[in-house]
């Protein structure tokens, strides 16, 4: 078993072949690579050893749980980080959270899990910690060649060649960070939300946080308890979802409704009407109105927003026009003097090992074109798991990702024909959407609903294994 | 039956929305002196018996052959927290949550009713691999066993009141009268709902990671007649294991040793 200081690349007396050119490369055989040991790479890991397949995982970090481990120099989550997805959402459906952690588990404990889902189905052995992958190439007949090195740069390259590669490298980790006129001479520090950690970093400051995601959204919160001043910059007005409604986590009370297929309209005018007789009419706090319907833009679930606003901590501006010297000018034309900037505005999906076309993203714009968001036209041993913004938990999404993929896998053998049917299906559903509408921005280009999207796998893989 | 052949059901809205309360939860153990790497078991009791019912042999002596051995108390059994509203969704929680909480992937082992559990907790649990011991599981068979041999015990529970299960149904004439007379007195209850739906109840999802599956019994166990283990046996594609001359308990039966030596060597083989 490897610990978590092994470098390199497994199984001495794998066969060598040559690439094309003339690099040396060993061939895994049917072994299947992963690469990311994040929640959704583990996922992969272990659903596809349970259908039977040999797995190298490659992960750059030295420990599991990707984003969740918080110490990570990528991880995008801070201190006071607990979930917005309760956890019948959030944990894996085989293998369930403890039932006496409360409903909305923080960081920590995330971490934990993760770790311990590693530790129950073994998974550590199979997974190469501080190893990078650099390129992922496709070779004849449907393989791939995944070169990697210790992270960092440090040692020698090793390609290696796999039936099979799963991208679970996550898409909360490579900031989006707007353009804005005179940023440069702007002498205040600035941040992205990624690089904020705790409260000692805005303690005692005049702070700008702009995003109104919800990391912008905590981090405002953050401020208002924390920093001297706190001005939250949104370019348009939310719906801010309380994470309790009528006693219980939000999302349980909207999959109730769901469960009984409430339609849409109804649900909106249930969620208005909620919030209306309790938090009331939210431009009363100078907070703009939604320009959008409820569940046009991913939820924001934080129930202290408001709280703070309402207590005057949290002083509400519109969008960020441009930077001087030491001020930063509004589109309203008023002017504020924050010491700090935090820029809570997003992230971008990266993929910097592989050619952005493969994945149908030929503008390398971050936006590839998939079948449910996983499956690329043309390539049927690659996949894409994890990358999902859903509109609950996305562990889940992630562990039936790679369950499909791990039968597309094994009928790729056993019933070829099944397997070319969803070749077809993947060429002619790329691009799918499985959200009703949503505002158009970068970030609601993975944005799914989650219980469309899960219907659609169900629909998948009921096609995938018919008689 | 496998992972293989029924259909995965993905979509839970319903349970999301509502998930199981949480309640206290009995958890015993016996654990190998040495760590050899093997598998964990964790014994699932039926209803009526509590994690005792392991405690009493069986789990020393899976300790003692270097398997780590774990015995959970379904809620309103045993040790755990009374639960009189118990529902068999509530006991299936019981079972993957104790599962999930073992250092390592497990062999879930049920016991009578508690091997309906299990089977329903296979849906949920990847399981290494799971072991029905004499199991019940359901249906309007049970009912009619459970009358031709026992109908005092079983008219009440037809209605709500407790199932009581004689002596005679659970130990061989072997066992010592005074102490199978200690073992019928430690028996609890199960919850009414939980009752009702072990005589109907949905048939339990395709196991996930299709894990290989032992069933094993009495032909003269008084609870579950002969045909009935066949039928089980079959659902998982084998032949059940027979211990004749032991009665229903056989982990507290006379001859406890065999059935848990055949099923350790099952496991050591799988
Ligand atoms: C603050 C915050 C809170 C969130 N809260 C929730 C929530 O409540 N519920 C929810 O469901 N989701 C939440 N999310 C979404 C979050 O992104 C996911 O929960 C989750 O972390 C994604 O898991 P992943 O495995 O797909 O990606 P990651 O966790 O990012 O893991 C990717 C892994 O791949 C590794 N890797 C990347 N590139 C390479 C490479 N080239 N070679 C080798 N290894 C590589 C990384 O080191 C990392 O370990 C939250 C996100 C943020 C930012
Ligand atoms: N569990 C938790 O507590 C928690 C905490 C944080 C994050 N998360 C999750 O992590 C993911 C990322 O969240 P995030 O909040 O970091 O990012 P996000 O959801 O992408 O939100 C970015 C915010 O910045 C705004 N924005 C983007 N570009 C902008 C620009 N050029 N100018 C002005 N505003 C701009 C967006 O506005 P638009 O509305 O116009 O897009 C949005 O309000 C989400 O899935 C989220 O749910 C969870």
């Amino acid at each position: 078993m490897s610990s978590s200081t092994d470098h390199g690349r497994p199984d001495p007396d794998a066969t060598v072949a040559l690439a094309p050119d003339g690099r040396s490369v060993s061939d895994r055989g049917d072994t299947v690579c992963v690469i990311g040991a994040g929640a959704s790479g583990l996922a992969a890991l272990k659903n596809l050893r349970e259908h039977g397949f040999g797995v190298d995982c490659y992960e750059r970090e030295t420990g599991v749980g990707g984003a969740w481990n918080w110490r990570h120099d990528r991880s995008p989550v801070y201190a006071s980080t607990h979930l917005i997805s309760s956890r019948p959402f959030t944990q894996f459906p085989d293998f369930p959270m403890p039932d006496d952690w409360p409903d909305y588990p923080h960081h920590g404990q995330l971490l934990s899990y993760f770790e311990r889902y590693a530790d129950h189905f073994d998974l550590r052995s199979h997974i190469w910690f501080g190893t990078e992958v650099i390129r992922v190439e496709p070779v004849a007949g449907d393989r791939w060649d995944v070169t990697t090195r210790s992270t960092g740069g440090y040692g020698p390259e090793r390609t290696s060649r796999y039936a099979a590669v799963v991208i679970a490298n996550g898409h909360n980790w490579s900031p989006k960070l707007p353009a804005y006129e005179g940023l440069e001479q702007f002498r205040g520090e600035i941040m992205h939300a990624s690089s904020y950690k705790d409260a000692t970093q805005v303690r005692g400051k005049r702070v700008l946080v702009v995003g109104g995601g919800n990391t912008g959204c905590d981090i405002a919160v953050e401020a208002a308890q924390q920093a001297s001043q706190c001005w939250h910059s949104t370019r348009r007005g939310y719906w801010y979802t309380p994470k309790y409604l009528l006693g219980r986590p939000a999302d349980q009370v909207n999959d109730g409704l769901l469960a009984w297929r409430v339609p849409l309209a109804v649900r909106r005018w249930l969620h208005r009407l909620v919030l209306r007789l309790t938090v009331g009419d939210l431009t009363r706090f100078g907070l703009p109105r939604p320009d959008h319907k409820v569940y046009e833009t991913h939820p924001i679930v934080n129930s202290q927003l408001v709280h703070y606003v309402g207590h005057g901590r949290i002083a509400p501006v519109p969008d960020v026009a441009r930077f001087h010297g030491s001020a930063v000018e509004l589109t309203d034309g008023q002017q504020i003097e924050p010491e700090l900037v935090v820029f809570a505005t997003g992230y971008l999906p990266r993929f910097e090992f592989l050619d952005p076309s493969l994945l149908g993203d030929d503008g390398a714009q971050g936006q590839p074109r998939l079948w449910l968001n996983a499956f690329a036209p043309g390539h049927p041993t690659l996949a894409v798991v994890g990358l999902v913004q859903s509109d609950s938990g996305l562990f889940p999404l992630s562990h039936w990702q790679a369950v499909l993929f791990a039968r597309l896998l094994r009928q790729r053998v056993e019933r070829p024909e099944r397997a070319a049917a969803f070749a077809a299906q993947v060429t002619a559903g790329a691009g799918q959407r499985y959200a009703g509408r949503v505002v158009s921005s970068s970030r609601h280009v993975f944005e799914v609903g989650h219980t469309e999207y899960l219907r659609a796998v169900q629909r998948a893989l009921d096609e995938l294994e018919a008689a | 039956m496998s992972a293989r052949t029924g259909r995965v059901r993905i979509l839970r809205g319903r349970e999301w929305a509502r998930p199981v309360r949480p309640a206290r939860r009995e958890l015993v153990s016996a654990l190998p002196e040495l760590e050899e790497g093997r598998p964990p078991l964790l014994f699932v009791p039926g209803f009526g018996h509590g994690a005792w019912a392991f405690a009493e042999h069986w789990l020393g002596h899976t300790a003692g052959r270097g398997f780590p051995a774990y015995a959970v108390s379904l809620r309103g059994h045993g040790g755990s927290a009374p639960a009189p509203e118990a529902t068999l969704r509530a006991y299936v929680h019981d079972v993957t949550q104790a599962a999930a909480s073992l250092p390592r992937q497990a062999v879930l082992v049920g016991h009578g009713a508690g091997a309906l559990v299990v089977a329903h907790a296979l849906a949920r649990y990847p399981a290494r691999a799971a072991v029905l011991v004499a199991p019940v599981l359901g249906g309007w068979g049970t009912l009619g066993a459970a009358l031709r041999h026992n109908p005092a015990g079983t008219v009440p529970a037809v209605f709500g009141g407790p199932l009581r299960l004689t002596r005679r149904q659970l130990f061989s004439p072997d066992l010592p009268d005074p102490q199978a007379r200690q073992y019928v007195a430690r028996l609890g209850r199960a919850g009414r709902r939980a009752q009702w739906q072990l005589l109907a109840h949905r048939a339990p999802e395709p196991a996930v990671g299709a894990p290989p599956v032992l069933v094993l019994g009495s032909p003269d166990d008084r609870v579950v007649p002969p045909a009935a283990l066949t039928r089980a046996a079959r659902r998982y594609g084998s032949a059940p294991l027979l211990f004749p001359g032991m009665g229903h308990d056989l982990m507290l039966d006379a001859r406890w040793p065999e059935p848990i030596d055949a099923i350790l060597d099952w496991l050591a083989k799988a």
